[in-house]
């Protein structure tokens, strides 16, 4: 058995940025077994023997108040050695927990990291006493830059578990760290910084929200410019280099349901988009449409949440998010949601309970196109004005908030109140964003993609046994009577279970006039997440309330598309 | 309650408070289901929000929404309603 090194830390003391120094490039990031926290893995060499070194999520104390807490005592408890990671800027309460793991019987090393911002901000603290008072070795480091880590690792081995520490009770514990700090501590006066004004700029609602406006404009910029262009690019790698490929294993297999599943329904040529086989668009989308915007969405996320924004983000929007039944994490759902419903699905595990999880997911199957979707509802709106564009995103709007507040009122469960550190900005370090949405895209793959490639398999076998075909017969009376639109918008509402964009653009070939592209675009983004989307719901929600959210969805598009055609066009 | 004494939703941005008490009457579902209530009143110690401790507030959201107060180096965004329940005197 390899030995265990886990690292423990208040959140945000830099602890992943020391994990990302002490490990090579082989991380693995995974799910606690039985929970959805992430934690990530990796191995060291140490004294000439392989190690495995994980990263514990962030706890103030060893008696857990949530999920992630509880995943990193249980951590604890299967450590052999456990690296301690202190903000030396924020000592007295990181010793709370520290004094806590001393009390174990585990083997511990301290590192006090942070230590040049601590200096900075003119706080002094004598380490080779605090060593002296705690019984076990204290390596200041500064892990954005490599300082310190070398001694660290040289000092492992003289990890122990102290005999000076005592349990006691939490009065006595933070008795004793008040002792300690007179000891250790020495605290110069501060001066107003840059970093104070910039904080204060942001943080302050008159300055602060447009800011966010402006970060957020800026975001979507980004992320556009990565996911389009990486979509060109392996979109041509798709059609020069495996189209080829493809087309001689189909004349391999010959004619028949085979070449129906694997590669497409019709013959002759393939359209990646909507031949629907396994190898042809069951590859396509998940590869040439989402994992772009995956990359540059994640990119852009681990880039703000690196540098401590997020938290102010959050406590701008906290106000409008918690009527809604979230908290003001509920906008990184909304953010991701915009660009890709895939990323936006995985981000609700972002909030604390599972009625604001059931919440923020509902909410964005529902009101939330993605951006190829948007860019369609552009084109085929685009010739009338700009007026029933934005009347289709006013109906949206107007769906998230009501909708939101209705759910917030009905759905059992809590949604507590915002309660969040605010960090001190720091300048994100490419190493560790890097590895970070390396880690992630990397999950995608291993996680989401197979399930994607189901998806357009059940499809595929959908069609191939007639039903969708008849689905989309039987439905063209509703699309009449009801919401006012020709018949053929049902195969648009079929299609869109695969491609949302693309079954905007079917809308065109319908001869609609302007309001009646407005009901059916709006009922295409509401009635139902595409497939990629719908699958990562499955797996965020549970099947039991993706039903009931998937219930949701379709009857708010039957209740929205009857009253739009009633105000639109009268009885 | 001293007349001095308020809770810290109603101290001004940009002024001081020494924490008096932290409420432990009801605490209804706002966070009381989630954390335990031992486990919220640990949270609100580790990061500082102690008795006795001094806070300061940073700024208040409009329309009741959050709070953000400096206590120690740490600046920490709370809710209205958990504002209510710590009891300050101002300095």
């Amino acid at each position: 058995m390899n030995k265990k090194i886990v690292l423990m830390g208040n959140p945000n003391v830099g602890k992943s940025v020391v994990f990302s120094r002490l490990t090579g490039a082989k991380v693995i990031s995974s799910n606690y077994p039985g929970t959805t926290i992430d934690f990530s893995k990796g191995k060291m060499i140490l004294d000439g023997k392989q190690v495995e070194i994980i990263d514990a999520p962030g706890t103030y104390s060893l008696e857990p108040s949530n999920r992630a807490e509880e995943v990193a005592v249980d951590m604890l408890n299967d450590a052999d050695v456990i690296i301690d990671v202190v903000d030396a800027t924020n000592l007295e309460r990181n010793l709370y927990l520290t004094l806590g793991i001393l009390e174990g019987k585990k083997p511990v090393i301290i590192a006090l990291n942070l230590w040049d911002e601590a200096k900075h901000i003119g706080i002094n603290i004598d380490e080779k006493k605090l060593e002296e008072i705690l019984g076990v070795p204290v390596v200041p480091t500064v892990a954005l830059t490599g300082e310190g880590i070398k001694s660290l690792v040289t000092r492992m081995r003289e990890a122990k578990s102290p005999k000076k520490i005592k349990p006691t009770s939490e009065e006595g514990r933070w008795i004793e760290i008040g002792t300690i700090i007179k000891k250790v501590e020495t605290v110069e006066h501060r001066h107003h910084s840059l970093r104070d004004i910039l904080n204060d700029l942001t943080i302050k609602p008159s300055t602060g929200i447009p800011i966010a406006l402006g970060i957020i404009f800026v975001s979507f910029w980004v992320v556009r410019f990565i996911g389009e262009n990486l979509s060109f690019l392996i979109s041509e790698v798709f059609e020069k280099a495996y189209k080829p490929i493809l087309l001689d294993f189909g004349e391999f297999i010959g004619d028949g349901h085979i070449y129906n599943i694997l590669i497409s329904q019709d013959y002759g040529e393939i359209i990646f988009i909507e031949s629907l086989g396994i190898l042809s668009t069951g590859l396509f989308i998940p590869l040439a449409v989402v994992l772009p915007y995956i990359i540059a969405f994640y990119f852009m996320l681990s880039l703000l949440e690196d540098s401590g924004y997020l938290p102010r983000l959050a406590t701008l929007v906290d106000n409008i998010f918690h009527k809604l039944g979230m908290h003001g994490f509920g906008i990184i759902p909304l953010f991701l949601g915009l660009g890709c419903n895939v990323p936006g699905a995985l981000a609700t595990r972002s909030l604390d309970t599972r009625k604001q999880r059931f919440i923020a997911a509902t909410l964005l199957a529902i009101a939330v196109p993605c951006m190829a979707q948007m860019a369609m509802i552009f084109g085929i709106l685009g010739e009338y004005g700009l007026y029933y564009i934005g009347l289709v995103f006013l109906i949206l709007g107007i769906l998230y908030v009501t909708i939101g507040v209705i759910l917030n009122r009905f759905i059992k469960g809590t949604s507590p109140e915002i309660f969040l550190e605010i960090p001190p900005y720091r300048r994100p370090s490419f190493r560790t964003t890097g590895k970070k949405t390396w880690m992630r895209i990397k999950w995608f793959l291993k996680e989401a993609i197979p399930f994607m490639v189901l998806g357009v398999t059940i499809i595929n076998i959908l069609y191939t046994i007639g039903f969708l075909q008849w689905f989309a017969n039987s439905l063209e009376p509703v699309m009449e009577g009801l919401f006012g639109l020709p018949g053929g918008a049902s195969i648009a509402m079929v299609t869109g279970f695969l491609r949302k964009d693309l079954a905007v653009g079917m809308l065109l070939t319908l001869n609609m006039n302007p309001l009646q592209l407005v009901i059916a675009a709006t009922m295409l983004t509401i009635y139902f997440p595409c497939v990629a989307a719908f699958i990562v719901l499955i797996k965020e929600l549970g099947v039991k309330d993706m039903l009931k959210s998937a219930s949701l969805m379709i009857s708010t598009a039957i209740f929205v598309g009857i009253i739009l055609k009633l105000i639109f066009f009268g009885v | 309650m001293n007349s001095k004494e308020i809770p810290l939703a109603h101290l001004k941005k940009g002024k001081s408070g020494r924490i008096i008490t932290i409420s432990k009457g009801h605490h209804g579902g706002s966070f009381g289901v989630q954390h335990g209530l031992h486990g919220f009143q640990r949270r609100l110690n580790v990061l500082g929000i102690r008795e006795g401790q001094i806070i300061r507030v940073d700024s208040k959201q409009p329309l009741m929404g959050p709070i953000t107060i400096t206590i120690g180096n740490s600046q920490v965004t709370l809710g209205r309603g958990i504002a209510h329940k710590i009891i300050v005197e101002e300095i």
